[in-house]
C-alpha cells in the first residue's frame, strides 16, 4: 500500500461571523488558491476531492452542494463528502490514495456555525427519543462532564485554566486565530461562570471558518514539498452515546484508536479539545507527557471552524512537520457530544 | 495495490410509505441483521461501519450515526458517514469496499437508510429559501424539465415512460421486500394516472418510502472462505460536477458519462450491452431509464428509448434493467443507491429468488443525486476479477 | 471601486414536528411514562438502563428484559445553565443533571428545578415532576425536582408541551412528536447581493465569469466551472426563452403557490444560464419549449431585493425561437 504525505495545508482566517454564505464558498475560494499557491499544482492534478460539512449547521439540505462551485469542478470530479468533520474527510482520501487509484487528493471542510444557534443546533445530535426533545445544548453537555473529572479529582479548574492561558498564548502566533492574549491563570480563575463548573475560557469560541488539506502518494509528494509530513498511521474509533452509561472522565475512542499507533517520541501535538478540560482527558488517553508540545497554534480554543477544525487540526500538526519545527507529530479530530468519535493520525517527515 | 474485495452478504427490510413497528434504530437493524446472517458473521467480525443516508432534516436528527453507534454494533470501532445526496446508497458502498480494498479492514458492514415518514421529503426539499422564488416542487419538480428536454431531443414516443413504470412495478411484485406490489399494472393505467408534474404522471414516479439495505463486504480470504455465493467487486467509479453551470447538459450529464467510461475501462468491458447480464439503474422517475441507458453507454445517445421500447430492458430481455423493481417500486432516499449495489450483486450471487437473471455473472449497480450531477456505480461479478 | 453595502441576509426558519415510531422498548418506556411509571431495561451484562437502550452499548445485541425503576435518584453530576434556549424543560435558569434513579446502573439526563447553582451539589436526592398531562413522551417527565422540596413550590415556566401522537384509546404508545424548530440567517454572496439590489430597482443585472466570460445571472461568488467570482457587469433585458418546463399539479406541504402552474427554465436574451421561474398569461397546455417570454413585474410599490419582483413572465407572442438557438441549453 502507497504511504501518503500531506503536502500543503490552508485555511480562512477564524471569525466570529463571516458575511459569507452557508455553502461556503467565499472561504472556500481563496483558501483553495491558497493551496494550490502552496503545492504548486492546480484543480486538474487532484486525484479525489472530499470535503466534510453539516447540513444542520447551515439550516439546509445539502447545503455542501453548492461548495463545489468553489472548485470549479467541470470537467467533472472524482468527490465524495462525509456530514462529519473533515478529518475524515481526510481518513476517506487517504484510502484513496492508499489503494492506488490516485496519487492526489485534496481535502476541505467548511462551516458557518454562526448561521444558527450552535449550541442549540448540536443538541440534535443526540438520542433523538429520549434526549433530543429536552434540547441540551453542547455547552451543557461539556458542563457535566467536567464536574466529573474535577469532582472525582481527575482535574482542577487550575488545570483547566491553564490550558486556556497557553492556547490563547500560543494563538498569539497564529494570525488566523479568532482569540489570543496573555493572560495569568488566577485572573482566568477570577471570572465568574458562564455554565457552572466552565467558565468562558473553558469553551471554544463560535467560528466560521474552512480549511484544505492535500494529500499526495509518498513518492509524489516530494516532487511537490522538499518536506512532506508523512501519515505513518491514522485510526478513528467511535464511543456509545448513552451518556449516562460511559465514564465520561475518559475517552475509551481516542485511547483505543491511540494504542494501533505508534505514539512514542512525538514533538507536536495538534488536540481538538473544543473545552479545556477535553484537552486533558486527551492528553491522557494518548499518553502525552508534558515532554510534548500541545496545539501550538491555540488548538479551538483559538478558532473553532465546526467540521473544519479538526481537519485543520491535521493541517496544523502537517504544517510543522513540513517547516521543520518538528519531526513526529500527532494530530486528533473529534465529533459529537462530549468527545464521543475521535480520530488520531501520526505524522513525521518524510525521509 | 488494490486488494480484492467481495460482497459477503445482503440484507434489506420489508419498505412500506411508514414503518411505524420500528426506531430508526430498529429499522437499520432489520437489515444490518439479515446482511450478517446471509454473510454468515458475527459481531467480532465486523471491523469498521460505514452509513449513510440522505439530509439529516428528513428525520431531523443531526449526523443520526452519533446516536446509533450502539444499534450499528459500531461502538469502540471505525464509523464513517458518507452524505452526496440521492446517490448516497452508492457511494456509501463504494466507500466501504474502498476500506477492504486498501487492506485496512477484513470486513466492513456497510448500512444505508431513510426513514421519510418522520418527516416529509417534499417539505425538507422545497423549504421556501430567502430572496428565491418559491417555485421549488420536490424532486419531481425539479427533474420534469430534464425529462421534456430527453423527450424533445430524442424524440421518444410518449408511451415509453408508462412501459418503464409498468415493468419495474410488475418487476416489484417478484421482490417480497419491494414496497409498491402491483403486479397486475398495465401501460395502460400507468397512461391513465394523474399528471403530477407534466411530462411526469403519478404512476411514474417512485413512492415515498422507509426502509435501509445493509451490506458485509469482505476481502479476498473472506470471499473464498465464502465459497461461490459472494459477488466480487470487479470496478467502482465516482464523478461529480456542479448543479448549474452555462451550457450544462442536464439530460445526459458529462459527470455520469465519465463515471461510466471509467467504470467500464476499470473492469475491462469493452461492449457493456452484450457484456453486462442486469443493470440496477436509479430510475425514481421512469424516463430515467432510457436516459441512464445513453448516459452509461449501453446505448448511442438519443437511442436508449428504443431498447425499452423494444421490451429488451424486461427480464428475459437483453438487458434486463431492475430486474427487482427499482426505485419506482421502493425508494428510502438514502438506502435507494445501496439497493441498486446490492440487487446488483445479489444477481451475480444467484440471490435474487423470482426476479434472478438466469445465469447473471456481471452485473452494475448505479446511484445518482443532486440534480444529476453525483455518479456513483459499481461492476460486480460471478467470478473474480482478473 | 465604491464602498459596498453588506451583503443582504434574512432569517430563515425551520420547523417541523417529527413523528417517530418507537419499536417495541422505547414505546415500553414512553408507555410508561404518559402511565407515570419509568421502566428501564436490562442490559447483557445486567446493568439497568434508564432510559432504556434498544441495543446493548457493549455488545449490540437487542434487549428486551424491562425492570421498573424508581422515581426518585441521585445527581451524579450537574451544569448550570443560565440562559435556556427554547424547547429546554425549562425557560429560567435551571441545573442540567445525570441522574441515577433507584434501580437503576445508568443515568438519565433531565432538568433539576433549583434556583441558584448553590441548591445543588452531587450526591444530591431528586424526584420526578411529572407533567399535568402525560401523553407518552420523554418530557412527561416535566423536571426533576430535590427530593425533600414542598408539593406546593410554585412550578417554574416550562417550555410548551410536546404535541400527543394519536393513538388508540387504551392503546400503547407506538409514536412521539418531536417538535423541531431552529432559526438561522441565511445570507447571499456579495455577488448575489449587487444583483438582488438592481432587482429592487427593476433591472437585472448578471455579472461575466473573467475567465470562460459567460454571463451568469444570478452572478455567483464562484464560476461553478472555474471556481472564481463573476465579475463584470452585464444589464440583461427581461426578455428570454422558455428552454424547458414542467406543470405543477401536485400540492404539497409549505407550497407558496396554488397548482396548476407552469415552472419553467427562462433563459434571459444575452444570458448563459436559464433560472427558474413561472409562466403564466396563457393556458398551461400552450407553454412550449423555445417560447419567447417577457417578465411581468410587480407593481413598483412592492419592489424589494427578491426575483418576487418579477410575478411571472408571459409571452410575448413573438415567433418560437428555433430549437438549435437554446438546444445547448437543456
Amino acid at each position: 500500500m502507497s504511504r501518503v504525505s500531506v503536502v500543503g495545508f490552508a485555511q480562512s482566517d477564524c471569525v466570529r461571523r463571516t458575511p459569507g454564505t452557508t455553502n461556503g464558498v467565499e472561504m472556500l475560494v481563496p483558501t483553495l488558491a491558497e493551496a494550490f499557491k502552496q503545492t504548486g499544482l492546480s484543480k486538474s492534478d487532484i486525484g479525489f476531492w472530499c470535503s466534510g460539512s453539516s447540513d444542520y449547521l447551515a439550516g439546509r439540505a445539502f447545503s455542501f452542494i453548492s461548495a463545489v462551485d468553489a472548485i470549479g469542478a467541470f470537467p467533472p470530479i472524482n468527490e465524495s463528502h462525509v456530514e462529519m468533520d473533515a478529518a475524515w474527510a481526510l481518513y476517506e482520501a487517504w484510502v484513496k490514495i492508499r489503494i492506488g487509484e490516485v496519487d492526489t487528493a485534496l481535502v476541505y471542510g467548511f462551516g458557518k456555525s454562526s448561521a444558527g444557534t450552535l449550541r442549540r443546533v448540536l443538541s440534535l445530535q443526540t438520542d433523538p427519543y429520549t434526549v433530543a426533545p429536552l434540547w441540551p445544548d453542547s455547552i451543557s453537555i461539556a458542563a457535566l462532564q467536567a464536574r466529573l473529572g474535577l469532582e472525582s479529582g481527575r482535574w482542577s479548574e487550575k488545570d483547566m485554566a491553564e490550558v486556556a492561558a497557553r492556547s490563547l498564548a500560543d494563538a498569539r502566533e497564529n494570525p488566523q486565530a479568532q482569540r489570543s492574549g496573555e493572560s495569568s491563570v488566577a485572573d482566568l480563575l477570577d471570572a465568574s461562570m458562564t455554565a457552572d463548573p466552565l467558565r468562558a475560557h473553558d469553551i471554544a469560541p463560535i467560528t466560521d471558518g474552512a480549511s484544505v488539506v492535500i494529500l499526495a502518494a509518498e513518492d509524489r509528494a516530494r516532487d511537490i514539498v522538499s518536506r512532506p509530513a508523512a501519515i505513518t498511521g491514522i485510526e478513528h474509533r467511535v464511543d456509545s452515546p448513552v451518556l449516562g452509561a460511559r465514564d465520561l472522565t475518559r475517552s475509551p475512542s481516542t485511547e483505543t484508536a491511540g494504542a494501533a499507533l505508534d505514539v512514542k517520541d512525538i514533538d507536536v501535538a495538534e488536540l481538538h479539545a473544543p473545552f479545556t478540560h477535553q484537552e486533558l482527558i486527551l492528553r491522557d488517553a494518548l499518553g502525552l507527557d508534558d515532554a510534548v508540545r500541545i496545539s501550538p497554534s491555540g488548538g479551538v480554543l483559538a478558532g473553532n471552524p465546526m467540521f473544519a477544525a479538526g481537519l485543520s487540526r491535521i493541517g496544523e500538526a502537517a504544517r510543522r512537520v513540513m517547516s521543520g519545527d518538528a519531526d513526529r507529530a500527532l494530530a486528533h479530530a473529534t465529533s459529537g457530544p462530549a468527545l464521543q468519535q475521535n480520530l488520531v493520525a501520526v505524522m513525521e517527515a518524510q525521509s | 495495490m488494490k486488494q480484492r474485495a467481495a460482497v459477503l452478504g445482503t440484507g434489506q427490510t420489508h419498505h412500506k410509505a411508514k414503518r411505524t413497528d420500528v426506531s430508526m434504530a430498529g429499522l437499520l437493524r432489520e437489515a444490518i441483521d439479515r446482511a450478517m446472517t446471509d454473510a454468515q458473521v458475527g459481531w467480532d467480525d465486523i471491523d469498521a461501519v460505514v452509513i449513510g443516508k440522505a439530509p439529516d432534516l428528513f428525520e431531523g436528527v443531526m449526523m443520526p450515526e452519533l446516536y446509533l453507534a450502539d444499534a450499528l454494533g459500531a461502538t469502540g470501532k471505525p464509523l464513517l458517514r458518507v452524505h452526496t445526496a440521492g446517490s448516497v446508497g452508492g457511494s456509501t458502498s463504494i466507500v466501504a469496499a474502498s476500506l477492504v480494498q486498501s487492506g485496512e479492514h477484513r470486513r466492513v458492514l456497510t448500512v444505508a437508510y431513510e426513514k421519510q415518514s418522520e418527516s416529509n421529503a417534499m417539505w425538507a426539499l422545497s423549504i421556501p429559501i430567502p430572496f428565491n422564488m418559491p417555485v421549488g416542487a420536490g424532486a419531481g419538480g425539479y427533474f420534469a424539465p430534464h425529462v421534456r428536454s430527453y423527450i424533445r431531443r430524442s424524440g421518444a414516443p410518449e408511451i415509453v415512460g408508462s412501459m418503464v413504470a409498468a415493468k419495474d412495478r410488475r418487476n416489484g411484485s417478484l421482490n417480497p421486500y419491494a414496497h409498491l406490489q402491483q403486479a397486475d399494472i398495465t401501460v395502460e393505467q400507468v397512461q391513465a394516472s394523474q399528471m403530477l408534474w407534466d411530462p411526469i404522471r403519478y404512476d411514474e414516479t417512485c413512492p415515498s418510502s422507509d426502509g435501509a439495505c445493509a451490506m458485509v463486504i469482505g476481502d479476498e480470504a473472506s470471499g473464498d472462505a465464502a465459497g461461490d455465493d459472494v459477488a466480487w467487486i470487479h470496478a467502482t467509479s465516482m464523478r461529480t460536477e456542479p448543479t448549474t453551470f452555462a451550457r450544462r447538459d442536464q439530460v445526459n450529464p458529462q459527470a455520469g458519462r465519465d463515471a461510466a467510461t471509467q467504470l467500464w475501462r476499470d473492469a475491462g468491458i469493452t461492449d457493456p450491452l452484450s457484456e453486462v447480464d442486469a443493470a440496477e439503474i436509479y430510475v425514481p422517475f421512469s424516463w430515467f431509464e432510457p436516459m441512464w441507458l445513453e448516459n452509461l453507454g449501453f446505448m448511442p445517445e438519443g437511442e436508449g428509448w428504443k431498447l425499452t421500447e423494444a421490451g429488451e430492458t424486461a427480464l428475459g430481455g437483453q438487458l434486463p434493467v431492475n430486474p427487482s423493481g427499482g426505485v419506482l417500486s421502493t425508494n428510502p432516499i438514502g438506502a435507494s443507491g445501496m439497493l441498486r449495489m446490492s440487487e446488483a450483486a445479489k444477481q451475480v450471487m444467484g440471490k435474487a429468488g423470482n426476479y434472478q437473471v438466469d445465469g447473471a455473472r456481471k452485473a452494475v449497480g448505479h446511484a445518482y443525486g443532486g440534480g444529476s450531477q453525483y455518479f456513483a456505480l459499481w461492476l460486480v461479478g460471478a467470478a473474480k476479477p482478473e | 471601486m465604491t464602498t459596498e453595502a453588506p451583503p443582504l441576509s434574512e432569517p430563515l426558519e425551520i420547523q417541523f414536528d417529527y413523528t417517530r415510531s418507537l419499536g417495541p422498548v422505547l414505546g415500553r418506556f414512553m408507555t410508561g411514562l404518559a402511565e407515570r411509571r419509568i421502566e428501564g431495561v436490562t442490559g447483557s451484562d445486567g446493568r439497568v438502563h434508564v432510559p432504556p437502550v434498544e441495543y446493548d452499548p457493549m455488545t449490540a445485541e437487542p434487549l428486551s428484559k424491562f425492570v421498573e425503576v424508581g422515581q426518585e435518584g441521585t445527581v451524579l453530576t450537574w451544569s448550570w445553565c443560565a440562559e435556556p434556549v427554547a424547547g429546554q424543560p425549562i425557560q429560567r435558569p435551571f441545573a442540567w443533571a445525570l441522574i441515577r434513579l433507584d434501580g437503576a446502573d445508568t443515568a438519565l439526563l433531565h432538568a433539576v428545578d433549583v434556583e441558584t447553582p448553590e441548591a445543588i451539589h452531587t450526591g444530591m436526592r431528586v424526584r420526578v415532576r411529572w407533567a399535568d398531562e402525560p401523553v407518552g413522551h420523554i418530557r412527561d417527565i416535566a423536571y426533576f425536582l430535590p427530593a425533600d422540596a414542598p408539593d406546593d413550590q410554585p412550578p417554574p415556566p416550562t417550555s410548551p408541551p410536546p404535541p400527543a401522537a394519536e393513538r388508540a384509546d387504551g392503546a400503547s404508545v407506538n409514536t412521539v412528536v418531536t417538535p423541531i424548530k431552529l432559526g438561522y440567517e441565511h445570507t447571499v454572496s456579495p455577488e448575489e447581493s449587487r444583483y438582488l439590489r438592481a432587482l429592487g430597482e427593476g433591472k437585472l443585472i448578471g455579472q461575466r465569469c473573467p475567465k470562460c466570460e459567460k454571463v451568469y445571472l444570478p452572478p455567483r461568488g464562484a464560476c461553478p466551472t472555474d471556481g472564481v467570482p463573476t465579475t463584470t457587469e452585464v444589464e440583461l433585458p427581461d426578455t428570454a426563452i422558455v428552454t424547458t418546463f414542467c406543470i405543477v399539479n401536485v400540492p404539497f406541504l409549505g407550497q407558496q403557490i396554488t397548482p396548476p402552474y407552469v415552472v419553467a427554465y427562462i433563459l434571459l436574451d444575452g444570458a448563459d444560464i436559464a433560472f427558474l421561474h413561472l409562466v403564466r398569461g396563457c393556458d398551461a397546455d400552450e407553454v412550449r419549449m423555445g417560447m419567447r417570454v417577457r417578465a411581468q413585474w410587480r407593481p413598483r410599490e412592492e419592489w424589494v431585493t427578491s426575483m418576487r419582483n418579477i410575478a411571472h413572465f408571459e409571452p410575448t407572442g413573438e415567433p418560437d425561437a428555433p430549437y438549435e438557438s437554446y438546444a445547448h441549453h437543456l
